[in-house]
């Protein structure tokens, strides 16, 4: 086991929903999926985005695509139109995620 | 029946490169061109323009599109569905019909697609007891009733399918939603029913594939080192079958990448639960869809489930809510990032000393170039220089643009090494809010009309 960031093997994408944003992630294979699911916790999450996201966490599962899919509440500053922040659709909370250091 | 359709998806939003649909239209066959031109707040603007001027209203770039695509459309017989039509579809069909005759081209058949704009009728609908409250917390709309800007009911491919239906070869609707682009054609094409759930789930998921244009073609994708040819990136087209089962591909000899990764990171775009992507003519399940490669730059998908639509139309209405502006300066070394808070901090305490004061939430610092993005995760103690970016929204206007008085004055009156001021003072612009609600769907008759240049 070698404490890896999440970006040398899984990618992401992310993007508005409301005044949140979603952060999908997936990988290429079995393995891999087992470990983040088990990694990518919600409260691994939630700490992770903690200077970001102001409201509550959730995860879905998507098994077929290997892939899991976090919303984050609150972390756009108003969201949409309404929001001064330069990331005010939560385009770069992808990357974000994917700088985490993970055991793999 | 063909047994296979072709659908490009040549423009993800308003503002989307225009090299899109002229390369997808050029560049190889093509039964259909898809084009998105919409956004929440999109409508709100378009509103505004039809207020001044009733012929305006529309999206200006379709018909600017059409100037150099239509000989092409027309000499090969592609269809376009565009949602371009804004608030104003019938000024769009109008315009279209007059570059028609400009480029004499005679016959060609513009179809509409109307129905979806509710904004005259909101009164009407309230007193009927259709509260349109906010799906996100619950407020009932007299909290903004009075400040609605724009009212939208989002539809779906079966009225894209009737205007197609009625001879249409290029369908122009209002807020008609981004996979309903792709829907349509299939469903035109393969005669599928309105319980064809898992049909209509596959056309769902091939519009939310292919809706944002290049995002699945290898751009924005993170494995971004495996992209070839950036520049000449291909947009994407659906390759679609009766039975549902459908490839994501681009033309050939096109730049770009599509592979299992550059699909899957497009279908998590702006997802909730995958397992219940909701749409107006059905719900697709996401975790279904099989995804496999199949062959160079081709990804098959296949398997899809879908289930019954809700009674429900999703309504977007927008409203005003107050003022913003936002204004930034360049700060650079040494101790840039340093600087660079002691001249927000300078900003908020001259505006103070002048009776001007804002509440945290209605302020915004960002010392960009520091760790903005990825604040709390990814920072720099020490960058070389930094960008300042402050900002303020509030409801009284005159206190907004009394901020944006206060950000160029630090070049000669704040810590050294101030620049980069350009562009004037900012000035307060109007924040549109959104505010999204359901609306049962009985309440919704959509129309189609076609019209021959």
């Amino acid at each position: 086991m070698v404490r890896v960031k999440l970006g040398s093997f899984a990618f992401a994408r992310s993007g508005d929903k409301g005044d949140g944003s979603n952060v999908g992630v997936f990988v290429t294979n079995a393995a891999d999926y087992e470990l983040i699911r088990r990694e990518l916790t919600v409260e691994r999450v939630k700490q992770h985005f903690h200077a970001i996201c102001k409201g509550e966490v959730t995860r879905y599962e998507a098994a077929n695509l290997l892939a899991l899919n976090f919303l984050l509440r609150d972390s756009l500053g108003g969201g949409g139109s309404e929001s001064l922040k330069t990331d005010a659709q939560g385009k770069t909370h992808g990357l974000a995620l994917l700088e985490m250091v993970v055991e793999r | 029946m063909r047994d296979k359709v072709l659908i490009g998806y040549g423009q993800g939003f308003w503002g989307d490169s225009i090299l899109g649909p002229v390369r997808l239209v050029r560049e190889g066959p093509l039964d259909y061109l898809a084009l998105d031109y919409l956004a929440e707040v999109t409508m709100s603007i378009m509103q505004k323009l039809k207020g001044r001027n009733p012929r305006a209203g529309y999206a200006t770039d379709f018909v600017a599109m059409l100037q150099r695509t239509l000989p092409d459309i027309t000499r090969k017989g592609i269809k376009v569905i565009a949602n371009a039509g804004g608030v104003n579809p019938e000024a769009c069909l109008e315009a279209v019909l007059d570059l028609a005759k400009k480029q004499g081209i005679r016959g060609l058949r513009v179809g509409i697609v109307e129905g979806d704009d509710v904004l005259a009728r909101v009164p009407e609908l309230l007193r009927n007891g259709h509260p349109l409250a906010n799906m996100d917390d619950g407020r009932p709309l007299s909290a903004v009733q009075d400040r609605l800007l724009s009212a939208n009911v989002y539809v779906g491919g079966f009225a894209v399918a009737e205007c197609l239906a009625a001879g249409a070869q290029i369908v122009i609707g209002g807020r008609l939603t981004d996979p309903a682009l792709v829907a349509g054609p299939m469903i035109h094409e393969f005669g599928w029913g309105r319980t064809d759930w898992d049909n209509l789930a596959a056309g769902t998921m091939a519009g939310h594939i292919a809706e944002c244009g290049a995002q699945c073609t290898g751009g924005n994708y993170t494995g971004w080192r495996e992209v070839k040819d950036f520049v000449r990136i291909g947009y994407p087209i659906i390759e679609a079958s009766p039975d549902g089962t459908f490839v994501v591909t681009k033309h050939e000899g096109t730049g770009g990448l599509v592979n299992r990764n550059t699909v899957v990171s497009q279908l998590l775009y702006e997802m909730g639960d995958p397992k219940r992507y909701l749409g107006p003519d059905c719900t697709a399940d996401f975790t279904s869809a099989k995804v496999e490669e199949a062959g160079p730059d081709r990804v098959r998908l296949s398997g899809i489930r879908g289930g019954p639509a809700t009674p429900t139309y999703k309504v977007s209405l927008s409203y005003h809510n107050g003022f913003k502006t936002t204004g930034q300066l360049t700060v650079s070394g040494p101790d840039a990032a340093a600087k660079a808070k002691l001249c927000a901090d300078i900003v908020w305490g001259r505006l103070a000393l002048d009776g001007c004061t804002f509440a945290a939430h209605e302020k915004l610092v960002e010392i960009v170039g520091a760790g903005v993005c990825h604040a709390g995760i990814t920072e720099s103690r020490d960058p070389p220089e930094v960008v300042l970016r402050l900002g303020v929204k509030c409801d009284d206007e005159d206190k907004v643009d009394r901020f944006g008085m206060e950000i160029v004055p630090l070049v000669t009156s704040g810590p050294p090494g101030v620049t980069g001021f350009a562009g004037g003072r900012p000035k307060a612009t109007d924040i549109v809010g959104y505010w999204p609600a359901l609306l049962d769907k009985t309440q919704v008759q959509t129309r189609v009309r076609v019209e021959v240049s």
